[in-house]
């Protein structure tokens, strides 16, 4: 068995061409497909199963066992969604992939789509992401051209079409049952679970909800083998997975990494993030997009054991909330030492509480409550009182509400006053300076003691 | 009387077919955006009781949905709208100034309309272009890595646009 190249989703993205059919073709696309078509279905979830694959949406739960859990009544339709719907402030990973290399998407949703035996496939994408759905578009069109959709696909017996569906502006609907919600028509509210979208979902009928990166990773696990993937990486965290970085970086954009990165060398090597412009020293980072907690630079790089930071799933989480964070979508936020956490955090709170969708009272209420308090700190409006109430409000969202959007807008803010409190306090008892000045790096890069 | 061409009836006919018998509801969502493209850039109320009786549903179904979602619009709007974001990542590459640059050069407030009625200026959370930010959303395209000088180019692009008949 050979250790696979670094590089499984993004390999050819660079290659000339690689949007149309022809040219991934040529490079060695569909080939997947050609070999799925010749294994049983259940093969093929056990190789997912084999290949370690968690979900790159953010929840990182094992993709092989969702699959497995997926009802299979005699006479009813199942039905895959491919959830397009990034909208987590910091992720642009999946825009990326459908954008350059849409063809690896169709080619995923094909396998997965014969291994649960969907015959009508959906890819739900964000309705901004306009341009984006006419590639998506032209690419199914392609493949149905040459045979890889539409009826009794390369002769295998197996039917399955593929439709690509805009939303309309709803974070809320990256959530996989207002997802499906949406996609029946309605307004984005999350469902109550169980059921599950695995025995009742689009429709009423038994459904799979997937990340366009998780879907399109079905290529190479296929094509190499669940035991070849899971080589890669480290743990648990096994594979490539995209990042997409932005914020005080000098190159952002999308990089695919192999999970046995640190931390560090990820923002300041010139393969990555390139360092911070202008000379300018790190404060915090929001390592998975903006629901996940912010660490202060010194936590961000060594974890509170003093060991090095390194970029998988394991090593992001560890210490938990009080002193970790997660991988999460994969959202990489950097922040520079002008940069004023309050301000940040109170952006992150205007936007959860635009994007509640209202149904519960925690939710609907706190995210805006928490915004108010937010700006009211931010322009030295606040009390040091008002610093635990915002505590307190995080604290009554977070796992109260039907969906994970209210743990979404609890956990930023819980994370900055976690490891901020100090800033928040300069903010209140400083009213007039913090309107034109900053309170800066301070101690947020400072080695941490680490009891031997 | 409102009314698709026929153009676009055979474009909602063609979505509908995408679901299983009798789950036309789940056009919903393409064929407004289709609506609003059609009818001025906004969703009047008579447009959006056609869209109900298009698709066999109640009005009350497609108002709440039309009200849920923001790219929807309500309200009239000019004709080039300004969707920029505002939200944590391009905050950090300074959108604020961007808002800011774009509120003075067009003399509109957040939510308003120019009185020639060529630009509104909406903030929006997060497009998933944080890498390239500051940005905003025009039409079907983003602009990105804004500048004062790139939003300057954008509206003399508009008003070139809006001067061609």
């Amino acid at each position: 068995m050979q250790r696979m190249s670094k590089k499984l989703l993004l390999k050819n993205a660079n290659v000339p061409g690689i949007r149309q059919y022809d040219v991934y073709r040529r490079e060695g696309g569909y080939v997947g497909v050609e070999k799925a078509l010749k294994m049983q279905p259940e093969a093929i979830v056990e190789e997912v199963k084999k290949s370690g694959l968690r979900g790159r949406g953010g929840a990182g739960f094992p993709t092989g066992m969702k699959w497995s859990f997926l009802a299979k009544p005699e006479g009813v339709p199942r039905y895959l969604v491919c959830n397009a719907d990034e909208s987590e402030p910091g992720t642009f990973k999946d825009r990326y992939l459908m954008e350059f290399i849409p063809h690896l998407l169709i080619e995923g949703m094909i396998i997965a789509s014969y291994a649960l035996g969907s015959n009508n496939s959906y890819i739900y994408i964000r309705g901004e992401y306009d341009w984006v759905a006419d590639i998506l578009q032209e690419a199914i069109a392609e493949a149905k051209q040459n045979g890889w959709l539409g009826k009794n696909i390369q002769g295998s017996g197996f039917d399955c079409e593929m439709y690509v569906q805009r939303g309309a502006g709803a974070y809320i609907c990256g959530e996989e049952t207002a997802l499906l919600e949406s996609l029946e028509g309605k307004r984005g509210n999350p469902r109550i679970k169980p059921p599950f979208p695995a025995i009742k979902g689009l429709w009423g009928c038994p459904t799979v909800v997937n990340n366009v990166e998780t879907i399109a990773a079905v290529v190479p696990i296929i094509n190499e083998g669940g035991e070849a993937y899971a080589q890669i990486g480290v743990g648990k965290s096994t594979g490539t997975k995209l990042i997409s970085a932005c914020g005080n970086i000098n190159k952002p954009g999308v990089y695919e990494i192999d999970m046995t990165i640190s931390v560090e060398e990820f923002i300041y090597s010139d393969e990555y993030c390139g360092g911070i412009p202008n000379g300018k020293r790190l404060k915090a980072c929001i390592p998975g997009g903006s629901s996940v907690p912010i660490l202060p630079a010194n936590l961000l790089l060594t974890t509170a054991k003093g060991e090095k930071r390194m970029m998988n799933y394991e090593s992001l989480s560890d210490g938990g909330f009080a002193s970790g964070s997660m991988m999460g979508s994969g959202g990489f936020i950097v922040l520079d030492e002008d940069q004023c956490i309050v301000r940040h955090t109170y952006t992150l709170a205007r936007f959860y509480r635009h994007e509640s969708c209202g149904q519960c009272s925690p939710c609907r209420e706190g995210t805006g409550w928490m915004e108010k308090i937010l700006l009211n700190i931010e322009k030295g409006k606040g009390k040091i009182s008002d610093i635990d109430l915002l505590w307190d409000i995080q604290r009554k969202i977070e796992g109260n509400t039907i969906c994970p959007l209210g743990d979404a807008a609890a956990w930023p803010v819980a994370a900055a006053i976690r490891h901020f409190r100090d800033e928040f306090e300069w903010h209140v008892n400083n009213p007039d300076k913090c309107l034109t000045e900053n309170y800066g790096l301070r101690h947020y890069a400072d080695a941490i003691h680490v009891p031997a | 009387m409102i009314t698709f061409s026929k153009d676009k009836l055979d474009q909602v006919a063609e979505i509908i077919s995408h679901y299983p018998e009798g789950k036309q509801k789940s056009a919903l969502l393409p064929v407004l955006h289709i609506a609003q493209n059609e009818f001025g850039g906004w969703l009047d109320v008579p447009v959006m009781d056609y869209v109900a009786s298009l698709l066999k549903l109640e009005p009350i179904e497609v108002y709440e949905v039309a009200s849920f979602y923001s790219m929807y619009n309500l309200k009239p709007v000019g004709k080039h709208v300004f969707e920029v974001c505002q939200t944590g990542p391009c905050m950090l590459n300074g959108s604020d100034d961007i808002i800011d640059y774009i509120k003075q050069k067009l003399n509109i407030g957040v939510g308003e309309t120019t009185t020639d009625g060529l630009f509104t200026l909406k903030t929006v959370e997060c497009l998933g272009a944080c890498g390239y930010a500051p940005m905003m959303q025009l039409g079907k395209t983003y602009r990105e890595h804004l500048t004062k000088e790139k939003v300057d180019a954008i509206v003399e692009e508009c008003t070139q646009i809006s001067l061609t008949p």
